[in-house]
């Protein structure tokens, strides 16, 4: 313990004159105002030159308590929280929530809502892939690419906007369903969204795939080894990016994602590029289960039989679901009553994360960020 | 009043006000391609189509407090804006607007402008080296590594037209384009050429010193108001001298179809031909990611270089045989 905290002065009481093991090294602090490190995260990193030699993450800028602020409310009152988490993808964090309880309670979820669920947090993973590739290019000093992403995003969001109520911080989802019923617009409105983004595919793939310069940044660039992958627990498309097929979706099926037929897009190299190559590919994937799930939609009610006031059940359990940047993992410990005797979100940007020090050793700079941005990290998620 | 004194006077007051229109043309240009590029309208508030948005902005920047941060040196802080700007002003006194408009006439109008655009680099250096940020000395340290390695491939490429020309007056070599442009007989000099201009001005995919995903700013990241709006004219000064040598190196300067009174609206035809480089600079930048430093220093030293080397033997080989 002691350790620990001696360790932690080590890199946030920072005295840069007297504790650099090399005099020729010096810290350069990127954050927590950095423009690529897209929110209050803050790198410290040991420099050689423009060689990262140590770089070290500092948490904390943005936390806002999310797990204690569980344990101190009525666990439907903690629901419009897990929107704020991911801000990029917030309907899979409503879906791991709610059906955490639908776990612990027992309680039966009608068909349409699980399409209806399926179908808005598939287009909530486009969105969010959407933002995280203008926002990768952005920091390879790409400027074009993202208002071309934020074009296509804005056309889910108004899809999303008009079912959900909300654009960004999403509380769609309820214990046993979902709070409002789509309508004949909507499947209309997602139909073509389909259709418009294959057409899109070429403009990206145009702009930015075969981009002699892009691809010259991010082949070989950042590369997680499977075995590094493992051992530090990383999730999402940078595993797979890393050639292990490791779904939530697939491997550990939830919902209604059974029904549907579509593939784990995996890299080969686990550099930028394969990353980059496997949420490009995850987007049509995406696209695929929407629209199996569009033409299987049955009808009936979006909402089933849920006490109002819940008790919970004493006891333990855990969901996981496949958010947009991997697996991210609800553990309820509850001792009865109304409120849970804690909680604790397993989110995948922090494991993420977890890999920079030892990824991104002996890197310039301007790789560092490259591979920072290539995680797709989200802050807000990580600082809950 | 002598004359002569006279003529230097407006000649001094028309080039610095031309050199504020430019920027502020180039501005706007900027914007409102990128905007197009990235279909979006971009400026469309102040005046039609936003065209007084760049006057706006610069009464803002006037307007500005100049910030000067702590522990910097105060005196190079507040030295660099000027120091990038007046060199940056020099070159448009000989460049030859038409075959009767230029201010100063030179023989050596060439190696004049060459030497005012390296001043440049010394003015970013200053102030990089005066901000006392970490960032800022980054940017400065990739500006100056790459300037001195581009302007090697960049004189060379422009040696192979004097090998051709044998002057370095630049209406000389106006006139030499009789028949052809330069560009027909050279176009690899023009093409290394122009990719080093790219890299000389800063502009991307070449804009280490200040990529501000990187560096948030680089050299001129503790810069405010009129401190930062120096260095932003004197990018756009020197974008517009490095195209205008292209134009007159390549392109045939102010020669075009004729019009009436040519001696003097021969201007037209090089403002066209230099805004045609300039808008493919802002093409560029908009379309490109961002290279990495050592694939920069790699595609000079490996690329750039050997090839305009070899361009400019056979070059001067060819010259000798014909």
């Amino acid at each position: 313990m002691e350790n620990l905290a001696e360790n932690r002065t080590a890199y946030t009481d920072l005295e840069p004159a007297t504790d650099i093991p090399n005099e020729n090294h010096y810290y350069l602090n990127m954050g927590p105002q950095h423009p690529s490190t897209h929110g209050v995260l803050r790198v410290l990193l040991e420099m050689d030159g423009e060689y990262v030699v140590d770089p070290q993450p500092v948490l904390g800028y943005g936390h806002r308590m999310q797990e204690k602020m569980a344990e101190h409310k009525n666990w439907m009152a903690f629901m419009p929280n897990t929107g704020r988490m991911d801000y990029a993808a917030a309907l899979p964090y409503n879906h791991g929530y709610v059906a955490l309880f639908e776990r612990l309670c027992g309680i039966e979820v009608p068909a349409r809502a699980e399409y209806i669920r399926v179908i808005t947090s598939e287009l909530n993973r486009i969105v969010s892939h959407h933002l995280w590739i203008g926002a990768m290019l952005l920091d390879m000093g790409a400027f074009t690419p993202i208002l071309y992403t934020f074009d296509d995003r804005e056309q889910v969001l108004d899809i999303l906007e008009d079912v959900t109520g909300s654009r960004l911080t999403y509380c769609y989802f309820r214990v046993g369903g979902v709070c409002k019923d789509i309508d004949d617009k909507f499947v209309e409105k997602t139909r073509a969204f389909i259709k418009r983004q294959r057409e899109r595919f070429d403009i990206y793939n145009k702009l930015v795939t075969g981009n002699i310069i892009f691809i010259k940044r991010t082949e070989g660039v950042g590369v997680i080894s499977p075995d590094m992958a493992r051992r530090y627990g990383v999730t999402g498309p940078v595993l797979r990016g890393s050639g292990i097929a490791y779904d939530v979706r697939k491997n550990e099926p939830y919902s209604v994602y059974p029904n549907f037929d579509f593939e784990i897009p995996v890299g080969r190299n686990g550099d930028s590029y394969d990353r980059y190559m496997v949420r490009l590919l995850e987007i049509e994937q995406s696209l695929r289960i929407i629209e199996q799930a569009l033409d299987q939609l049955p009808e009936g009610s979006f909402l089933g039989k849920a006490p109002k006031k819940m008790k919970m059940p004493t006891g333990d359990c855990s969901f996981s679901v496949e958010a947009a940047r991997g697996e991210l993992t609800y553990y309820l410990v509850s001792g009865g009553g109304d409120i849970p005797y804690r909680l604790k979100i397993r989110v995948p940007s922090y494991s993420n994360l977890s890999v920079l020090p030892e990824l991104c050793q002996g890197m310039l700079l301007s790789d560092l960020v490259a591979a920072m941005g290539s995680m797709d990290l989200v802050i807000p998620e990580i600082d809950r | 009043m002598p004359p002569e004194l006279l003529r230097m006077i407006i000649a001094a007051v028309l080039v610095v006000a031309f050199v504020f229109l430019n920027a502020m043309i180039l501005g706007y240009m900027e914007r409102k391609v990128s905007a197009h590029i990235q279909r979006r309208p971009g400026l469309m508030e102040v005046g039609p189509h936003g065209v007084l948005q760049l006057i706006v902005d610069g009464l803002k920047l006037i307007g500005k407090q100049l910030v000067v941060p702590e522990g910097s040196n105060k005196f190079l802080f507040r030295l660099a804006p000027v120091l990038s700007f007046a060199p940056c002003v020099l070159p448009f006194v000989v460049l030859p607007f038409a075959r009767k408009l230029q201010i100063v006439s030179m023989d050596i109008s060439l190696i004049f402008i060459l030497a005012m655009t390296s001043i440049n680099v010394i003015a970013i250096l200053v102030a990089g080296w005066a901000s006392n940020n970490k960032y800022s000395l980054f940017g400065t340290f990739r500006s100056v590594a790459q300037a001195v390695s581009y302007e090697i491939p960049m004189l060379l490429s422009i040696l192979s037209i004097i090998l051709i020309t044998s002057t370095f007056s630049l209406q000389g070599i106006i006139a030499a384009q009789k028949y052809y442009w330069f560009i027909l007989i050279q176009p690899l000099a023009f093409i290394i050429y122009f990719i080093s201009g790219l890299a000389e001005t800063n502009r991307a995919p070449f804009d280490m010193p200040e990529a501000e995903s990187e560096l948030t700013a680089g050299f001129h990241t503790e810069y405010s108001g009129m401190g930062f709006s120096f260095f932003f004219l004197a990018e756009y000064a020197n974008m517009f001298t490095v195209c205008s040598i292209a134009t007159v190196l390549f392109l045939g300067g102010w020669k075009g179809i004729p019009l009436p009174l040519g001696d003097y609206t021969g201007i037209f035809w090089f403002m066209l031909k230099v805004y045609g480089l300039l808008f493919v600079m802002i093409w560029v930048r908009w379309t490109y990611p961002r290279v990495r430093f050592d694939q920069l220093m790699t595609f000079c030293w490996k690329y750039l270089i050997p090839f305009s080397l070899a361009n400019l033997l056979i070059t001067a080989v060819l010259v000798k045989l014909i």
